[in-house]
């Protein structure tokens, strides 16, 4: 092996490594590690379950909201979302049918909604405007309609 | 068809196989193989063009072929069909020439095969036409097709295992004829590429046979709707990289033929190929990396373990540029960047390949990023990832196929590449890399604002305007524009290659070791070993995960048709 294919083997190895150390910073140390939550419920009676059975926005702190909100062909339950600017809100979410993704464009929000599974993900809105909030995985032939806002006042 | 056929030459030996080219027998297979997949090619990019000019918002497609059947499909003809056919056809025709022939068995074997995968193809392919079967290549349940469509995956995956099992018997054979040997490097590629083929696939028929086939019949009510998800990305992301690794092989072994060099170092070579099929499986985890139920350890673990495939990838990014400069400075360039002058860059051999070497630099980049936690969150299921496949596979795989379709498809049909033939295919390289620079670059673009894959053309209520989305999308449709004319002029070009070219022989070119190498050690033949040791790999990923998904396991989900 040359000299100059060593160095770049270790260089290309310690690449690898770096990008380990952050992701692995970022996860445990930031908590900033993607969206695991781990909670199961019955996807045939997400409706009679609490908190599903009454899905919407709550204050639950200073600035500080919970979202509790279904996914089905082809919605979101709560539509159309209002919190002031600075609001911190956390999403809990779950699908009652097929597996749905949970997406708010320009921000990281970014969950895959499992049938079975809650999925929970939080975010910080600052920037006021109205936010566009979409289905991005395919669910049936109303995929491209499955969309709603977020309104930051 | 009227394929020049010659019982006679079965009985031929290693030797004169030197001699007379080719086995026709063996062609036959090797040219049945490629034919599927170049049509498949043809039907794949008609489609992709479809969906590119919906998304640009220029095309509506009717009710009787919506968005989504045409996106599965797309999805089933270049992943599944001319992917898979591709890599069977040159590896077959590798194996029959580096190791003296086909097995008259293994033969009998192929054509079954053949028929298995063309079998299952149909059965598939009936219900995606029904619009009974939107499901996409990646069938995620609760989602159900008809039953047909699950049938029809059996068969390709039985298809897919008499091939592997052929590769296997071919390889064996030579082994047992020449003890202490190295197996020819083409054929020790073959040999990881078949390994990796059943691994793979065991995970998509446990899927398929013992969780889809009994919930859709109606034999049992629910289903895992995780394992099954996970069970799929096991074959998934292995299928794509089985086929990077068909390209691999063309790059390390064939190409520094077609620039008149000599191949990289054959111990590191064949590190390089048990490095990815050891490592290989793990790796389609991280498609869940924003999944529930999975934990953030298990998670980081299978983000190490797919930044780990990395490794053999730059280990080759290495390898080919010191193979070009080499073989440059031997043909008399000088100073830094004199030997890249020296290379034949108008032969389509080599033009079509190197282009698909330097689309990986970005790909492969592309990749290493989009596996760790934070910027997977960033551009998940958005038309960034479709832009990332675009680059690997068709760009990287893709186009290093077409470079081998100009020396194969002759070699095969005892033909030659003309002079008017191979400029052809240095326009057509052309106008891909043109129109899959555009598209993919637009892809990339519009998935890190957001603009999510698999969705048909919809503005959200004008807000896709707001985001930025839209020209990025109209260059999607001029990309995909340009692709499907590369897509007919390749066509055109390998069939006419197949049947109506001029006679005769062209080489199958396989590079030589630099001379006075030293010997590799004869540790990289233990195949026993380096399948455990990847068996041992894969437990250490799956078994907790798996577990955990089945023991703590929600009340399961019930079929559902949304389309």
């Amino acid at each position: 092996m040359h000299l100059d294919e060593k160095i770049w083997l270790t260089l290309s190895f310690g690449m690898i490594m770096i990008f380990m150390f952050i992701t692995g910073y970022q996860t445990f140390a930031l908590e900033m590690g993607p969206p695991s939550h781990n909670e199961t419920i019955d996807p045939q009676k997400v409706s009679e379950t609490p908190p599903f059975d009454q899905p919407g926005i709550k204050k639950i702190g200073e600035n500080e909201y919970e979202v509790v909100m279904t996914l089905q062909i082809f919605s979101f339950d709560p539509m159309e979302i209002e919190v002031p600017a600075g609001a911190t809100v956390h999403f809990t979410l779950t699908s009652k049918d097929v597996v749905h993704g949970f997406q708010v464009a320009d921000t990281n929000i970014n969950a895959m909604v499992m049938p079975g599974h809650i999925q929970k993900i939080t975010q910080t809105f600052d920037k006021p405007g109205e936010y566009l909030v979409l289905c991005n995985e395919y669910c049936g032939a109303g995929h491209q309609l499955m969309s709603t806002t977020i309104t930051v006042k | 068809m009227a394929i020049p056929y010659n019982r006679k030459t079965s009985a031929i030996n290693e030797k004169t196989n030197k001699v007379l080219g080719v086995n026709l027998d063996d062609a036959r297979i090797s040219k049945s193989y490629l034919s599927v997949a170049f049509i498949a090619l043809l039907l794949g990019g008609l489609l992709g063009l479809l969906q590119g000019l919906n998304r640009a918002g220029v095309l509506e497609l009717p009710v009787w072929l919506n968005y989504y059947q045409v996106l599965t499909a797309h999805g089933l003809l270049l992943v599944v069909v001319m992917s898979a056919f591709l890599t069977i056809g040159y590896f077959y025709a590798g194996l029959s020439h580096t190791l003296g022939g086909l097995l008259p068995k293994v033969r009998k074997i192929a054509w079954t095969g053949f028929w298995m995968k063309i079998f299952g193809f149909v059965l598939v392919v009936i219900p995606i036409l029904m619009n009974e079967a939107s499901v996409m290549y990646t069938f995620y349940p609760p989602m159900a097709a008809h039953p047909l469509f699950y049938f029809g995956l059996v068969f390709i995956v039985l298809g897919v295992w008499a091939l592997s099992i052929g590769a296997f018997i071919n390889v064996a054979h030579w082994r047992k004829n020449h003890k202490g040997q190295h197996l020819p490097i083409l054929a020790f590629f073959a040999t990881g590429v078949f390994v990796l083929l059943v691994g793979a696939t065991a995970f998509v028929a446990v899927e398929v046979l013992f969780m889809i086939i009994p919930w859709t019949l109606g034999w049992v009510d629910t289903i895992n709707v995780m394992v099954a998800r996970t069970l799929f990305w096991a074959f998934g992301h292995t299928a794509v990289n089985i086929w990077y690794l068909t390209a691999v092989s063309a790059w390390y072994v064939i190409i520094p033929k077609v620039i008149g060099g000599f191949r990289w170092n054959d111990y590191l070579t064949r590190v390089v190929v048990i490095a990815l099929v050891i490592m290989n499986i793990t790796g389609g985890f991280h498609h869940q990396i924003i999944d529930p139920g999975i934990s953030l350890p298990i998670k980081f673990m299978h983000v190490f373990m797919s930044l780990a495939i990395g490794f053999p990838s730059l280990m080759t990014a290495y390898a080919m540029f010191r193979v070009f400069e080499r073989t440059g400075r031997r043909k008399g360039g000088k100073g830094a960047l004199g030997w890249f002058k020296k290379l034949p860059w108008g032969d389509v051999r080599f033009l079509a390949p190197f282009i698909a070497m330097a689309a990986f630099i970005p790909a492969g980049a592309g990749g290493i990023v989009q596996s760790t936690n934070q910027l997977d969150q960033v551009v998940h299921n958005t038309m960034w990832v479709v832009g990332h496949f675009h680059l690997t596979l068709g760009m990287t795989v893709v186009m290093t196929f077409f470079g081998i379709s100009y020396w194969l498809v002759p070699h095969l049909s005892q033909r030659v590449l003309t002079p008017a033939m191979n400029k052809l295919g240095v326009v057509q390289t052309v106008i891909w890399t043109i129109g899959m620079i555009i598209m993919s670059f637009s892809m990339h673009t519009a998935g890190l604002f957001g603009s999510p894959r698999r969705t048909s053309f919809t503005t959200y209520g004008d807000f896709s305007a707001t985001l930025g989305w839209d020209p990025y999308m109209a260059a999607v449709g001029i990309g995909a524009t340009l692709l499907l004319i590369a897509v007919i002029l390749q066509v055109y070009a390998v069939f006419n290659m197949m049947f109506f070219a001029p006679k005769g022989e062209t080489e199958f070119p396989i590079a030589e070791v630099e001379p006075g190498e030293t010997p590799t050690p004869y540790m990289t033949e233990r195949w026993g070993v380096w399948v455990v040791v990847m068996l041992v790999v894969i437990a250490m990923a799956y078994v907790l995960p798996l577990t955990d998904m089945i023991v703590n396991a929600p009340p399961g989900s019930p079929p559902f048709k949304t389309w």
